[in-house]
């Protein structure tokens, strides 16, 4: 039987401590829609699409309702549409309008798949693509793109990773006018996972199913709120304790929501992220369970060691919560979807370089970090290379999603609105990398042995 | 099925009672009910059940709320507290 202390958690949870599904994301196989002539293929796409997830929002508005949890955002994620664009030929821009098209019919809030994946090297539709990517984030709202430059199975693809410079600044430039917000949908990949239902690095691998559901959990809050509740004197192994117990809570709540969407749709239930996404609700930040933790602001000396055991007990709690656990899985650290993150940074207390290192213990990279408008594109190109490299060595996913803020400096804001936020311009190293960046070529995939 | 009807605010005269009629109206069966007042607070969880509702879960709350107004309700299906709180 029920009792009265478990349900007023539940409902404490969500409506003081901002627990909520952060997204329902359904995964579409576009490989059925290639063809040669790439009016057909875009035709094909949009059918497909609209077909396939028609019923999606209606389902998860059912949902919200049955259950009394928000699902935050419901999104789809299609096959890279790189490997189109190579069947197809033409001006991959095409792909991304009749993307834009299909999202507005079906009613979602995101759309992720315009990318490639280049890590070893460019094949057909890949170079096209890419350099697509400035145009179609500029000339569509809910298209998200993403470019997987490295693995650790195959090293770092830096030819891709000069381009990726470029590309990101061109972005950020092409839509200076409304906040540099083309850049914010732009996600560098090193090790990118195939089932990743959050954005904007969401695609759909060609190793998954022909539709799948995938769910994205949030709830910082709830961390923040039952480590408050504990005593200060509490050791480390039962924070650790705490924070896997709430974890369990939050990751079943994700695996009822993804379990019952997938029976209502009919399509097969494919992942529960494990994962703690910040919004930028005051109250709803992974700096502040940092901080509850014991630091006295994030960027301190400890801050690494701290989101290292976090991210670990969010794991193991989320486990055994789901029958089918992927994705990204890990504490998410995106500077300005995040109120405790912009205030550390606005006080100097986060840089970029401790960024930087606790993108090494969790998931997922330097995202959504502000960086002045000036930064030369190898800068760029230097910062995914770095941390595609700790991805590589690590074996883990790393990303990099910076905004260039066109026209402005260190200290001045960008503000984006929703759930990207708002955020302060870092400061950046300034010194060029230039001749490491024109070498090009590939760095080798490292040895798997000898791991010190 | 079951669904939680949870209703928290200041105590006042005839909350249980219209809580109960309006679930009565529903045809939402009362399985079981606990109460407490802590000081001037009310705080109320019942546990109904819904096969042979008449209305659908959203709009007993929206009943509910406008039935026994000033007082925060909720109607959620069971499954969200069994699958929180049990392996």
């Amino acid at each position: 039987m029920l009792n009265m202390a478990d349900i007023m958690e539940t409902i404490t949870m969500i409506q003081d401590e901002s627990l909520d599904i952060r997204t329902v994301t359904m995964g579409i196989s576009l490989l059925d829609c290639a063809d040669g002539d790439i009016e057909k293929s875009c035709k094909k796409v949009y059918d497909k699409i609209t077909r396939s997830a028609g019923q999606l929002v209606a389902v998860c508005e059912k949902i919200e309702k049955k259950y009394g949890i928000p699902i935050i955002n419901k999104r789809i994620s299609v096959t890279p549409i790189a490997v189109l664009a190579g069947a197809s030929g033409g001006d991959p821009v095409r792909y991304a309008l009749e993307l834009e098209q299909a999202a507005g019919t079906v009613g979602i809030n995101f759309l992720g798949g315009f990318s490639a994946l280049v890590h070893k090297g460019f094949s057909p539709g890949d170079r096209e693509l890419i350099a697509a990517i400035p145009e179609a984030l500029d000339r569509t709202d809910h298209v998200c793109s993403s470019v997987n430059i490295g693995s650790t199975k195959s090293g770092i693809n830096m030819d891709a990773v000069a381009l990726m410079g470029k590309t990101v600044l061109e972005t950020a430039r092409r839509t200076a006018d409304r906040q540099c917000i083309g850049a914010a949908k732009l996600v560098v990949f090193c090790n990118a996972v195939e089932d990743n239902p959050f954005m904007a690095g969401a695609f759909h691998g060609t190793g998954e199913p022909d539709l799948v559901i995938n769910v994205g959990v949030s709830g910082p809050g709830v961390v923040r709120a039952a480590l408050e509740k504990a005593s200060d004197k509490a050791d480390l192994t039962e924070v650790a304790e705490i924070i896997k117990k709430t974890a369990f809570k939050i990751t079943r709540m994700g695996q009822l929501v993804g379990s019952e969407a997938s029976a209502m749709l009919d399509v097969p239930f494919g992942i529960v992220d494990l994962s703690l996404a910040p919004t930028p609700a005051i109250g709803d930040s992974v700096a502040y369970i940092l901080e509850e933790i014991g630091l006295e602001q994030t960027g301190a000396c400890g801050t690494t060691a701290a989101l290292a055991m976090l991210n670990d007990a969010v794991k193991k709690g989320g486990v055994m919560a789901s029958s089918s656990v992927g994705g990204l899985s890990g504490a998410f650290i995106p500077v300005s979807e995040d109120a405790g993150m912009i205030d550390a940074v606005r006080s100097g207390s986060l840089t970029l370089e401790k960024l930087e290192a606790m993108t090494a213990v969790c998931s997922v990279g330097l995202d959504m970090v502000i960086l002045p408008g000036d930064t030369h594109a190898d800068v760029i190109s230097g910062l995914i290379a770095d941390e595609a490299a700790i991805g590589m060595i690590n074996g883990k996913t790393t990303a990099v999603r910076v905004i260039p803020a066109i026209g402005k400096k260190v200290g001045e804001e960008l503000e984006f609105g929703g759930l990207l936020g708002r955020g302060p311009v870092m400061e950046i190293n300034k010194k060029l990398p230039s001749k490491l960046i024109a070498r090009g070529g590939r760095i080798p995939a490292p040895l798997q042995s000898l791991r010190n | 099925m079951k669904a939680v009807i949870t209703v928290i605010g200041k105590d006042m005269v005839g909350i249980l009672a219209k809580v109960s009629t309006t679930c009565a109206e529903a045809n939402a069966n009362v399985i079981e009910v606990t109460q407490s007042v802590l000081q001037e607070y009310f705080a109320m969880v019942m546990l109904v059940e819904i096969d042979n509702l008449t209305t659908d879960l959203t709009q007993l709350e929206e009943n509910l709320k406008k039935n026994v107004a000033g007082m925060t309700i909720h109607v959620m299906h069971e499954d969200i507290f069994n699958s929180m709180h049990r392996i």
